[in-house]
């Protein structure tokens, strides 16, 4: 098990190399200059160029990658052209609300989605099992910034129970943390709660129909035990492999929540980024959102383990 | 515990914190910006927003009062000498950087100096100038060449770049360099230790700074902070930045959304009101160094073309007291305002002359490539009715939608428009950047030395030189008339309109400095 773990830590090193490689690429090739954003609307195409020359954007495309790689591979991932901060403070400043985000959306998510799951499965083809594959139709097709808009107006501005933007570090306390949250998390779990219930549900369906079900019910097992602890730890390989390549959903939606709720957290300084141009920024975003990924992947294949004895490494 | 008991303490528990947070927010004003600060330093940038920081946190010499004339700010006297050649500039006392140090004549004179190194009317100070020399430490003078009785307007102007006073070391940065010490000298300090780029931008009262004892008039009087804190909280989407002002969670949006307004409207808490009464003037650019419009008959045709109220509704919609037409070459409202040649603008709209009018000019049915950012909408719909416009006359237009950021980049580029180039765009300047010829960029007639477009008029250009050198008001007046006359035979551009579009704050906010832009001194919760 261990020598995997280091192997596939290891293998996380030519991948974010392919990623640093390719997001540096693109954002060569791509349309649009930061000087010319720098230097504002009523700049002159020669202070635009002064600009370019002494942020060092003129120069060739291999010094400029060769000594980004170098300062990464010694930890200084630059700093910001426009704000002059470096990157790294930026995104310390910006990672606790997207992380506590993605966290509480995971948990409601999984908290909602794996029950409901369950209880479609073993309700299959009543209104219970309907309801819950509507809401799953729902999830799938409703964007989250309109359940975002129809959150903040019922429960922010009708009721005026929840306020409609921003975000308060947990370090100030749960309550102020959870109560800037709440709506966000429901909103960014929308759609990952209808993905984790349809294949929850879809998986259940399959495991319900095994011979060790109909022995287990033979043998007097209770229904709950028999969901939940024969059926549903069979059907988990699949379910936490959904889980975890829902990340990337949580990670996409997360840069919409965070506009809507005006969260200042990584995805909304990725946009604004790409919208400047910001090179430092949008590299830095990339390579660590692509980071957490390939680690989040790595947690689910560990996971596998503990769910299905037989899958070993 | 009764369930209904857990319910209210746990409701409770939810509220309190919204309570205190209501009860600190009394003496903080927040404010939604209309963009996120990205960077902070005003002279190194021409950007809207540093500008308004820059007003903020930094103090200037002079500063413009209502009626659009400087008056002294830190400076305590201005004397100039008969021959006109030297300024001399006496501060006030008391003055103070937010390090506690006294303003030197020192700072003034670093800091004009780097200020003269890219600000349009900078430039022509550093072209006039014979030497700024240090008196006592609380005066200095500023010897020209040649007379500029603007030299006061220059120095106290509001549109980018101001000429910030800062410390001499901080003056002394490479002005193509960003500053990287926020030590200032204006009523408000800069918290950088917790500006949150994209997010918050906080600043405090500067408790050391001492404002002029006299009311606040515009740029210019006494700067009376009444808040101990202002935040900045930029808010990218305007449903939430009007849906936060509802819910009371910010005092202060600088610019909603046209198609909010009746929304906003209908709340009593919130005020609707045009606070930069200066506005920004709408215009549609032309690429000179291309067909079709290198030929100035082709230009002319399309301002035939041009309805002005059109782009107006277009952009702000049908209340016309959000913006103003007629609109000629300097910004309706400001002395320089003129009606000369104005009927370029206000006869009737004739498509069919102009087609007829394009083809006399030589329009061969060349492809118009017009840029649009799609992230402004304001520009964008300006761009939509300008390409509307030339289709309706005949022309190949290819409206090419982007974002800002590609916007500008692609602008700069001299190349054919099937080369990567283009042939037009629309914008919106600072209606107190063009009411005169000497900020004026899109007057100019430089050639490829000159802003984008890159117009040669060597007439226009002899013009505003003249304009700097006019002895007083009457003789700005006349050159403006003629300026404006030149603009409608060579149509470097377009003017499409004033636009004054309001802005939307809690109705406990009261006496807002209005003229230009959001200023923070003065406004007090009632």
């Amino acid at each position: 098990m261990f020598a995997y773990i280091v192997r596939r830590v290891l293998a996380t090193i030519p991948v974010m190399a392919i990623v640093a490689l390719f997001v540096f690429s693109l954002l060569y090739i791509a349309p649009g200059d930061p000087a010319a954003v720098i230097a504002g609307d009523q700049a002159t195409p020669a202070d635009v160029e002064r600009i370019r020359a002494s942020l060092g954007l003129d120069r060739p495309f291999l010094i400029r990658f060769g000594e980004w790689v170098w300062n990464i591979l010694n930890g200084d991932m630059g700093v910001s052209i426009f704000t002059n901060l470096p990157v790294t403070t930026m995104i310390k400043q910006r990672i606790e609300p997207t992380l506590s985000l993605m966290i509480l959306t995971l948990c409601l998510a999984i908290t909602i989605a794996v029950p409901m799951g369950v209880i479609a499965a073993w309700k299959q083809g009543t209104w219970i099992d309907r309801a819950v594959m509507g809401f799953a139709v729902l999830g799938f097709s409703v964007p989250v910034f309109v359940v975002g808009y129809v959150l903040a107006y019922i429960f922010a501005l009708e009721l005026d129970w929840l306020p409609v933007q921003g975000y308060t570090a947990f370090s100030q306390g749960f309550f102020p943390w959870l109560e800037n949250l709440i709506l966000p998390s429901i909103a960014l779990g929308g759609v990952y709660i209808a993905l984790i219930a349809r294949i929850t549900r879809a998986t259940m369906l399959e495991v319900l129909q095994q011979d060790y079900i109909r022995t287990a019910r033979a043998k007097g097992a209770g229904q709950t035990n028999i969901l939940f602890l024969h059926a549903l730890k069979n059907a988990a390989v699949p379910i936490v492999t959904v889980i975890g390549i829902g990340i990337a959903l949580l990670i996409g939606g997360a840069v919409v929540t965070e506009s809507v709720f005006a969260i200042p957290g990584l995805g909304r300084l990725t946009v604004d980024a790409i919208l400047r141009r910001d090179y430092p920024v949008i590299q830095g975003v990339v390579l660590l959102f692509s980071f957490i990924y390939v680690l989040v992947n790595l947690l689910i294949d560990l996971l596998y383990t503990l769910f299905d004895p037989r899958i070993r490494y | 515990m009764h369930r209904r008991t857990l319910l209210q303490g746990s409701a409770l528990a939810l509220a309190a914190p919204r309570l205190a947070a209501a009860q600190g927010n009394a003496r903080t004003l927040r404010f939604v910006p209309q963009g996120n600060l990205a960077n902070i330093d005003p002279v190194w940038t021409t950007t809207t927003l540093a500008r308004n920081h820059g007003l903020m946190v930094y103090d200037t010499l002079f500063g413009l009062g209502q009626d659009f004339q400087p008056k002294p700010q830190m400076a305590a006297a201005h004397e100039v000498s008969a021959d006109g050649l030297v300024h001399k500039v006496t501060l006030r006392p008391e003055l103070r950087f937010h390090d506690g140090e006294p303003v030197l004549a020192r700072d003034c004179i670093a800091s004009i100096a780097r200020w003269s190194k890219r600000d349009v009317l900078g430039l022509r100070l550093a072209a006039l100038l014979e030497e700024m020399r240090p008196g006592a430490d609380d005066a200095f003078e500023i010897v020209l060449k040649r007379p500029w009785p603007g030299l006061a307007w220059a120095l106290g102007k509001p549109s980018a770049n101001i000429c910030a006073i800062m410390p001499e070391r901080v003056a002394k940065t490479d002005p193509f360099t960003q500053i990287t010490d926020f030590v200032g000298s204006g009523p408000f300090r800069f918290r950088r230790s917790q500006w949150v780029p994209g997010s918050l931008a906080a600043y405090e009262r500067f408790a050391g700074y001492v404002p002029r004892d006299e009311p606040a008039d515009f740029l210019a009087g006494g700067k009376q902070v009444h808040f101990d804190r202002v935040e900045w909280r930029v808010m990218p989407d305007p449903a939430t930045a009007a849906a936060a002002l509802q819910n009371n969670e910010v005092d202060w949006w600088e610019t909603p959304l046209a198609d909010l307004l009746p929304l906003l409207r209908r709340n009593r808490d919130i005020a609707i009101e045009v606070v930069n009464t200066a506005g920004a003037l709408g215009m549609l650019r032309f690429n000179h160094l291309h067909p079709p419009f290198d030929k100035p008959g082709i230009r002319r045709a399309i301002q035939a073309a041009i309805d002005q109220k059109s782009f107006m509704q277009a952009a702000l919609g049908e209340d016309p007291a959000l913006w103003q037409v007629p609109a000629g070459a300097f910004t309706p409202g400001t002395p320089l305002a003129n009606d000369t040649g104005l009927e370029a603008m206000t006869a009737p709209r004739d498509p069919e002359a102009a087609k007829r009018a394009l083809a006399a000019a030589g329009y061969r049915g060349e492809k118009v490539v017009i840029l649009s950012p799609t992230d402004f909408p304001t520009i964008n719909a300006l761009s939509e009715v300008a390409a509307d416009t030339l289709r309706r006359i005949g022309m190949a237009v290819d409206l090419q939608s982007m974002d800002w950021g590609t916007l500008v980049q692609r602008r700069t580029k001299r190349e054919a428009p099937d080369q990567g180039g283009w042939n037009i765009f629309c914008t919106t300047w600072e209606g107190l950047d063009v009411s005169v010829p000497g900020s004026h960029q899109p007057i100019r007639g430089n050639g490829t030395d000159g802003w984008i477009g890159w117009a040669t008029s060597p007439r226009r250009e002899a013009l505003r030189d003249a304009w700097f050198d006019a002895p007083d008001l009457a003789a700005e007046r006349r050159i403006a008339g003629e300026l404006q006359a030149l603009v409608w035979e060579e149509a470097p551009f377009i003017p499409l309109g004033l636009l004054r579009p309001p802005q939307a704050y809690r109705r406990s906010l009261t006496n807002i400095v209005t003229g230009g832009p959001p200023l923070f001194w003065n406004v007090k919760r009632s």
